[in-house]
């Protein structure tokens, strides 16, 4: 029976494979809700003109830019795809997208939009539609919206009601895409006339200084999640936000509102200038029918198509005559925005944007959450630019390592053959050779094949540079940097040693926790007459049944700081709630909480099987010597425990050391990466400052050679235990 | 043993209710989310919900694509598939060479073995780029059969140290008695020793089905058909950036987090000696 499960489980599977139709025309993108349905809609309008299937794929907006990357140059990407134009000059670099051509024509489209697709003259992609941030008021509890900042400030008190959970502003404002209003509006630049981003700028700091203002009277919330500015104006207790047109979609039917473009700053007489962002669709350079794919993506960017997107999916049209159809003209939301564009700033394509977002980031929560003054953040930001951006380092000559690599192999080779011959011939010595390779062999194909190759390619890859999909060999240089610590002094959270302590203090608390209170809890069962003893153990391992990524996730929950459980229950106590992740200890702790709760069933289990293997003759001849409880415990207790415990210990230590999962998700790293072990560092170097893989690769040899290290030194403490 | 005192056992039931409702405490919060009308947050310590709809799961359950298809059925079946396709083909493959490591003499045991921990210490997430590589070298990019494969090796280090931990402790009589009944080897390996090591079995075979069930990271980048994805990815779309969907994410975790459960509940007995017999003997 269970075989025939195998087989019908192996053939589903193959078939799952192998049910792959022919090719028609493949479209990527990140839509949800009336903007895929809009897309869906004019594709098909597509098909019905021209006859030629186009196939849909939605992904989640997180993965999708490292799918593009990795999925094109592979020829398993898209042929069109639909994406925001800032990353374009990093697409066009690593060769992914191809030059429009053909019927396209500059003049149908906004020029400022089409500007923003070119690089080096050429224009790549068929604009779509205008990104921008506005202003949405509640006209019930806002009937004239301010046009000025001081309009806007003398507004808020009135609106504003802290204890009730009543703001009169409310957006993302730890985000710099929603911050970048204000620094444009302060007349702050981010680029100097070179192109080379610079924050420290009297701009910069006013534009801070006003926002901080607004949140520290409360009259604005802190920590705001998109999800809180939707609950927030849906029931009325945000009187305005600012948000993109995709927040149409998101308001309750109940709500009534409009749509303004954001106030002028009163000090400075600029508008708040948002970031222009126009959406395309880029056709990639790989495409096998490059022909009908310019045609899909020109079709989608203009005429009845854009008419649809309008209408459906809500957006705001790059195509010019769209503006002439009157179902366009009777849009109050589509023209609010146009004229709201009006104003913004296109963000340029350059890949120095690209590099902007995480000091920026950074740098704006230090100065929310009050670890930084607004006067010195422009000088933090820089000094954090400069870090994640490291200059290539010089090339190295790959020879001397080649032959290194060769003088290893033949010198172990050598040293291999020339071990002291042994006693028994080959097959004396290993009697079951045959036997053993036939029960290794599957086992040791797919090893080798996915988990050895693509580790060895790791180790190899930390002694290159990778930058816009080109690799340069560059020697060592990578750990020269990391243990250098170059670019930051090593008390800085950038630092690898910083991260390093974290990493060693959150492996330490997390094994000591884990061990004692499982220990604890299987004392507690230990006893077989026990009453519900089958329903406790149940209910205790239930931690370690849920998806690690889930608990993260409804723990980073529970520990939000104005609708979380835990400040919830503060509250009830009559204490004051925390903000958690504003300082490294509130931070980690919330981190050590989560991952306490997910590991502690794992030891626990485990002791409890060594708790039960141990004879109660032992105990009874204990008692009978008169022994006190401390002293069993002591002398019978933990000597017995220890052989089944200490290996599941350094498990658990290598697994905690590893746990990407939780700081990932519930602190993120937070206050500015101060919470961030080795592992989500690494992940951080390879897939979100640049994809700069081999430096990335590095950081895990490190880490791989740090478990080395403890394992080394666990491998003795289990041959003292032998001995012993 | 001595029966304990009716004191001690209160202060027994007192630390383990005690426990079991810190332990229970997130759950019943995640359940509330999923019952609850409002698709937000409130600040409430309160774990029970004030009113109750099923509407959150229904939208989960009932998800169909933007062709009016039914996905959630789909991603389900692909879950099924994959995970139990990922626990047959591990527990062979771990089966086997456990057991050759455990019985066999044979050169490169020992460095095999070390080697096996080794893997261990990388990080997972930078093997994503060669892994990606190779499967599309293989041709399996963008198939379950590619998922089923890197799920099942990558999880073979762990189960392969446990169940050789675990054979090693069944004593080699009873195979030589079943030899010298003229059982071949293969016969003594099926019928002898696999019926022995049942509990470490479970624990492996739960161990291979969880690390498909729950993974999401390569799932999410090797998979690109909506209909083929697994459930962990069907969730991450209630996760996204700008807006999360507390209700549906909770509805959906607890449709995730079932199965696993379930199985835990079915297989706890197992569990305790399973992952520890192997481990007292080292």
């Amino acid at each position: 029976m269970r075989r025939l499960c195998a087989l019908v489980l192996l053939a589903a599977a193959w078939c799952a494979h192998a049910a792959e139709g022919p090719a028609p025309l493949k479209l990527w993108h990140a839509y949800r809700g009336g903007e895929e349905k809009a897309l869906l809609e004019a594709t098909n309008l597509y098909t019905k003109e021209t006859g030629v299937r186009v196939d849909l794929l939605a992904l989640p907006y997180d993965a999708y830019a490292a799918k593009l990357t990795n999925a094109i140059p592979h020829g398993a990407g898209p042929d069109v795809f639909i994406f925001n134009h800032e990353r374009l000059r990093n697409f066009h670099s690593q060769n992914l997208v191809a030059p429009t051509r053909g019927a396209f024509r500059r003049e149908d489209y906004f020029s400022n939009t089409v500007e923003a697709l070119e690089v080096d003259g050429q224009v790549y992609g068929y604009p779509m539609s205008l990104k921008s941030l506005a202003l949405y008021v509640n006209t019930k509890l806002v009937p004239r919206p301010p046009t000025t900042t001081a309009e806007l400030l003398a507004l808020l008190p009135t609106l504003s009601n802290p204890a009730e959970g009543r703001f009169g502003l409310a957006y993302e404002s730890g985000d710099f895409y929603f911050h970048a209003p204000f620094l444009f509006g302060f007349d702050g630049k981010l680029f100097d006339e070179a192109g080379k981003a610079s924050f420290d700028t009297p701009g910069m700091a006013r534009s801070l200084a006003f926002v901080k203002k607004l949140q520290d009277e409360k009259l604005m919330p802190q920590e705001v999640s998109g999800a809180l500015v939707k609950t927030l104006f849906n029931d009325g207790r945000a009187a305005m936000i600012i948000s993109g047109p995709w927040f149409a979609g998101e308001i309750a039917p109940s709500v009534a509102y409009r749509v303004v473009a954001l106030p002028t700053v009163s000090e400075t007489g600029t508008p708040l200038r948002p970031f222009l962002g126009v959406e395309a669709a880029f056709v990639t350079a790989r495409t096998e029918q490059a022909s009908t794919a310019h045609e899909l993506a020109r079709f989608l960017s203009l005429g009845e198509a854009s008419r649809v997107r309008t209408t459906l999916g809500r957006q705001i049209p790059a195509d010019v005559q769209a503006y002439q159809l009157q179902a366009v003209k009777d849009d109050t939301l589509i023209s609010s925005f146009r004229e709201a564009a009006v104003n913004a700033t296109p963000m340029p394509n350059t890949l120095e944007m690209a590099r902007v977002w995480e000091p920026m980031k950074l740098t704006l929560r230090a100065v929310l959450q009050g670890g930084a003054q607004p006067e010195d953040a422009g000088a933090l930001a820089d000094r954090r630019y400069r870090a994640l951006h490291r200059e290539r380092p010089p090339e190295a000559n790959p020879v001397p390592w080649l032959g290194l690599v060769g003088v290893m192999a033949v010198g172990g080779t050598a040293w291999v053959l020339r071990r002291p011959a042994p006693g028994m011939t080959f097959r004396q010595r290993y009697p079951d050779v045959a036997r053993a390779a036939t029960y290794v062999a599957p086992a040791a194909v797919g090893l080798l094949v996915l988990v050895f190759i693509p580790f060895s390619v790791g180790l190899g890859l930390s002694l290159f540079h990778h930058e816009a999909g080109q690799y340069t060999f560059v020697g060592l240089a990578n750990f020269v940097d990391i243990l250098a610590s170059r670019g930051y002094s090593i008390t800085e959270p950038l630092s690898f040693y910083f991260t390093l302590v974290v990493t060693l203090l959150w492996a330490a608390v997390n094994v000591v926790l884990h061990v004692s209170i499982g220990l604890g809890l299987a004392l507690l069962l230990k006893d077989p007459l026990l009453k519900l003893r089958g329903v406790y153990r149940v209910l205790l391992i239930i931690p370690w049944a849920v998806p690690n990524y889930i608990t993260a996730l409804m723990w980073k929950g529970m520990f939000h700081q104005q609708f979380g459980a835990i400040n919830g229950l503060l509250v009830a106590l009559g204490l004051e709630p925390v903000s958690w992740f504003t300082r490294f200890s509130t931070a980690f702790a919330a981190n050590v909480a989560t991952n306490t709760w997910l590991g502690f069933p794992f030891m626990m289990v485990v002791a409890l099987g060594a708790l039960q293997s141990i004879p109660p003759e032992l105990y009874e001849a204990a008692e009978v010597d008169g022994a006190s409880r401390w002293t069993q415990f002591r002398h019978i207790t933990l000597p017995l425990l220890k052989p089944a415990m200490l290996p599941a210990v350094i498990l658990g230590s290598v697994w905690t050391f590893n746990m990407f999962n939780i700081i990932y998700l519930v602190s993120g790293g937070e206050p500015g990466g101060a919470t961030d072990i080795l592992v989500s560092e690494a992940f951080r170097w390879a897939f979100q400052r640049n994809e700069q893989y081999g430096f990335a690769a590095a950081y895990s040899v490190l880490i791989f050679v740090v478990l080395l290290g403890w394992s080394v030194f666990t491998k003795r403490l289990m041959r003292t235990e032998e001995a012993a | 043993m001595k029966k304990p005192s009716g004191l001690k056992m209160a202060f027994i039931h007192a630390g383990l209710s005690l426990m079991c409702m810190v332990t229970l405490y997130p759950v019943l919060w995640v359940v509330k989310m999923a019952l609850s009308p409002s698709d937000g947050l409130s600040l409430t310590a309160n774990p029970f919900p004030d009113a109750v709809t099923f509407d959150h799961f229904r939208e989960v359950l009932l998800s169909t694509d933007v062709h009016g298809r039914w996905v959630f059925g789909r991603q389900v079946l692909s879950s099924i598939i994959v995970s139990g396709a990922t626990t047959v083909v591990g527990l062979t493959l771990a089966v086997t060479a456990a057991y050759a490591l455990s019985r066999f003499r044979f050169p490169g045991k020992e460095g095999g073995m070390q080697a096996l921990l080794i893997t261990q210490m990388f990080p997972a997430t930078l093997m994503l780029v060669p892994i990606y590589s190779i499967l599309q070298k293989l041709r399996l990019l963008d198939s379950l059969t590619g998922l089923v494969l890197v799920y099942a090796t990558t999880a073979l280090p762990f189960c392969i140290w446990m169940l050789k931990g675990y054979f090693d402790t069944l004593p080699r009589e009873l195979e030589e008695a079943a030899v010298m009944d003229g059982a071949t080897p293969l016969q003594v390996f099926l019928r002898v020793v696999l019926p022995l090591a049942r509990p470490a079995l479970a624990v492996t075979a739960l161990f291979s089905f969880m690390t498909a069930w729950n993974e999401f990271v390569l799932a999410a980048t090797l998979i690109n058909d909506p209909t083929r994805f697994t459930l962990p990815v069907a969730l991450q779309r209630y996760v996204g950036e700008y807006k999360v969907e507390w209700g549906k994410f909770a509805a959906c975790a607890l449709v995730v987090s079932a199965p696993v459960m379930a199985l835990f509940f079915a297989l706890q007995k197992h569990l305790v000696g399973g992952l520890t017999a192997g481990g007292v003997k080292g």
